[in-house]
């Protein structure tokens, strides 16, 4: 059997992984529980946020961790924008609509990357890519750690903004009840772009947290995407306490699996989740009852 | 002062297109012969690609240079490129596209997986097919005429590798004991591992674990945790450029230190690139793998050709300079740009005026037969040669720790 440490050392990998994979989670699960539909270009836009990120780094120089103060804007501005003008527009007022626009959205993503920067796997090198953390007897990745923190501290922050500002309120009146938000004076179209821009933000800060430990390519989203999916569903689709509890039990459920049936099984475990939830508890760890 | 005006620029144009016309001019009486070039320059295996097509393109700039085909009246060689995107789908519509190109022959492919598609799709249009570094045994024993490999395949180089290992682990006073193997998942690494696990017991090796990863891999900690638990004597590794990068600097991260790392036909443990790049990680890593003669002068030339415009000598270009060599070859010898001549004329070469340390070629069942490989060892920033005996320029550090 394995000893302690390399159980820990897994363990923590997995805790790390998974704070990451749980702010992935977050723009999709916001997404769902504002608007009720799934976010099919979610994958697309994290491999362009992932390539945002590798263009500052190779042609402006500039590191990952400074990047995210100015991909977050951006693509702050992109996902309001692509919301209000491209996906609001295209649905004609019918929620089935989005799905099929967002659907279209992610292949024109994907293919324009694909064009642009072909299917080549591009990863950034960066000085403290490799630095470790000594606790005890475990080496923790500094990059993974840093992810982990900041992961923390944007749940936190889209908690606080939720809870607290008009905003927010707002967010949560169109979530909850449309119409009436809308006859109480909340601008719903703006609402709806609003939350489309915060979920292409913590994407944006994700992909920042990723690149220095991590490779891209113009499909890498689809990775993400998966097991993000499997988060929400996990965490109970709309929450955000669940998709951050959701995302660190699918990161340490896929680290012990690794180390367990081995790297090329290792997303067996994700699955097995997966379909248990859905046949035994459909609404998740933190849903609403449907 | 001068202004520039319309006259000028035609002027310029004219002597422009002048210029590019001569040599078209001077050689148009023999048309040219084209060659498929395929290489994976896009995806996960595009490092490998882009230096295979470095070595192609100096041998055919070489042998256009020197004259053509002098039997078929200096006839040119026309490289026609194919990317093979890193997959044998790519691989297969490429080699399509080249027929519909019309070349006379194909060279490349690089990855096992790609070889044995694409050998197979050249095969229904009898393009003859040289494999350049394509290590499965597969590719040469399906009886496939077209089909010929300049280099060693993975059974040869793993019973080189296993002879040199136990030489290396007796003059150490047998200081590795246990083994742990790590191997890509795909038909190159999983292929080595089986044949490491049947081979290395009888000879006094325990094999701990064998631990597969998929390639591309974008996370080695779990290899390295498992090797960390095992603590191993040596670490086997057979895998692609990225994940051994990957892997050994996830080792040095955990301060995981075998007495020896041995990899064989590893993508990265000969690679200078590697050995410049990550030096700490690379230090005193072994490699039985493909590696250009030494001891022939025109490896220097090459080597000085590559390694212009900051690239790096990897054995891939040495590999394809030779395979187009031999090629050339043999279409000197066939007098023709027929496929089933220049088939003939690679079954029967005995072609020696290679950078390789093969000694003349000689083809039984499409595997070159004189083909084998090196032994390698970075030390201090260089990868020196530790086997075989006849030149190698350095003695064999190991242990390490």
């Amino acid at each position: 059997m394995l000893k302690l440490d390399i159980f820990l050392s897994a363990l923590a990998n997995g805790l790390m992984t998974g704070a990451v994979y749980a702010l992935i989670s977050l723009g999709l699960t916001l997404v769902y529980g504002v608007l009720h539909i799934i976010n099919f270009a979610h994958g697309a836009t994290l491999t362009a946020a992932m390539f945002a990120v590798l263009i500052a780094h190779t042609v402006f120089g500039l590191d990952p961790y400074l990047a995210v103060f100015v991909l977050t804007p951006l693509f702050f501005a992109l996902g309001y924008g692509v919301q209000r003008f491209v996906i609001n527009p295209a649905s004609h007022g019918n929620d089935s609509n989005i799905l099929l626009v967002t659907l279209g959205l992610s292949i024109i993503i994907e293919n324009a990357l694909l064009a642009g920067f072909r299917s080549d796997t591009r990863s950034i090198d960066v000085p403290y890519g490799f630095s470790v953390v000594e606790v005890g007897n475990l080496f923790l990745s500094v990059p993974k750690l840093v992810a982990f923190v900041a992961s923390f501290v944007v749940a936190l922050l889209l908690w606080l903004l939720l809870a607290h500002t008009d905003t927010g309120k707002a967010i949560r009146a169109v979530a909850k009840e449309k119409t009436g938000a809308a006859l109480s004076g909340v601008n719903v179209d703006h609402i709806y772009a609003v939350t489309f821009g915060l979920g292409a933000a913590c994407l944006a800060i994700a992909a920042c947290l990723l690149m220095p430990t991590f490779l891209v390519n113009p499909r890498i989203g689809n990775a993400f995407v998966l097991v993000a999916f499997t988060i929400v569903v996990l965490g109970g689709m709309g929450s955000i306490a669940g998709a951050l509890v959701g995302g660190l039990i699918i990161g340490v459920v896929e680290s012990l699996s690794g180390l367990y049936f081995g790297e090329s099984l290792g997303q067996i475990g994700i699955f097995l989740i997966f379909i248990l939830v859905l046949l035994f508890r459909p609404t998740g760890l933190f849903g609403a009852k449907a | 002062m001068t202004s520039i005006n319309r006259r000028t620029i035609l002027r310029g144009a004219a002597a422009t297109g002048a210029l590019i016309a001569a040599p078209g001019l001077v050689r148009a009486q023999a048309p040219a012969i084209k060659i498929g070039i395929l290489q994976p320059v896009t995806g996960a295996l595009a490092q490998d690609g882009e230096y295979g097509r470095l070595g192609a393109e100096i041998a055919l700039n070489e042998i256009n240079a020197a004259g053509g085909i002098k039997s078929m009246g200096g006839a040119r060689l026309q490289m026609v490129f194919g990317d093979a995107r890193s997959n044998p789908e790519g691989g297969t519509s490429e080699v399509e596209r080249m027929q519909g190109e019309g070349v006379a022959a194909i060279v490349g492919g690089f990855a096992s997986p790609i070889v044995l598609a694409s050998s197979q799709a050249a095969s229904r249009y009898d393009i003859p097919y040289i494999c350049d570094v394509g290590v499965s045994d597969q590719i040469v024993g399906r009886g496939l005429k077209n089909t010929f490999r300049f280099g060693p395949g993975f059974g040869n180089v793993t019973s080189t590798a296993i002879e040199n290992l136990v030489k290396l682990n007796d003059a150490a006073g047998k200081a590795a004991k246990t083994v742990v193997i790590v191997h890509e998942d795909g038909l190159f690494g999983a292929g080595m591992a089986k044949l490491l696990q049947t081979q290395l017991p009888p000879r006094g090796f325990e094999i701990l674990e064998t631990i597969a990863h998929p390639t591309p891999s974008r996370d080695m900690s779990n290899v390295a945790l498992r090797i960390r638990a095992l603590n191993p004597d040596l670490v086997i590794p057979s895998s692609y450029y990225a994940e051994f990068v990957l892997l050994s600097r996830t080792m040095q991260q955990q301060r995981i230190r075998p007495k020896g790392i041995y990899a064989i036909l590893n993508g990265a443990a000969s690679n200078f690139r590697f050995v410049k790049e990550f030096p700490d990680a690379a230090n005193l890593v072994m490699d039985c793998n493909h590696w250009a003669d030494p001891r022939k002068p025109k490896t220097a030339q090459v080597k000085a050709l590559a390694e212009q415009g900051g690239r790096f000598w990897l054995y891939n270009t040495p590999l394809n300079y030779s395979c187009v060599l031999l090629l050339a070859d043999a279409i000197e010898r066939a007098g023709s740009a027929d496929r089933g001549k220049i088939t003939e004329a690679l079954a029967a070469s005995t072609f020696s005026d290679h950078i390789m340390p093969y000694g003349p070629t000689k083809f039984v069942n499409g595997q070159n037969m004189g083909a084998a490989p090196v032994n390698t060892q970075v030390q201090n920033g260089d990868i020196k040669v530790i086997f075989p005996s006849e030149f190698a320029d350095a003695k064999a550090v190991f242990p390490a720790v």
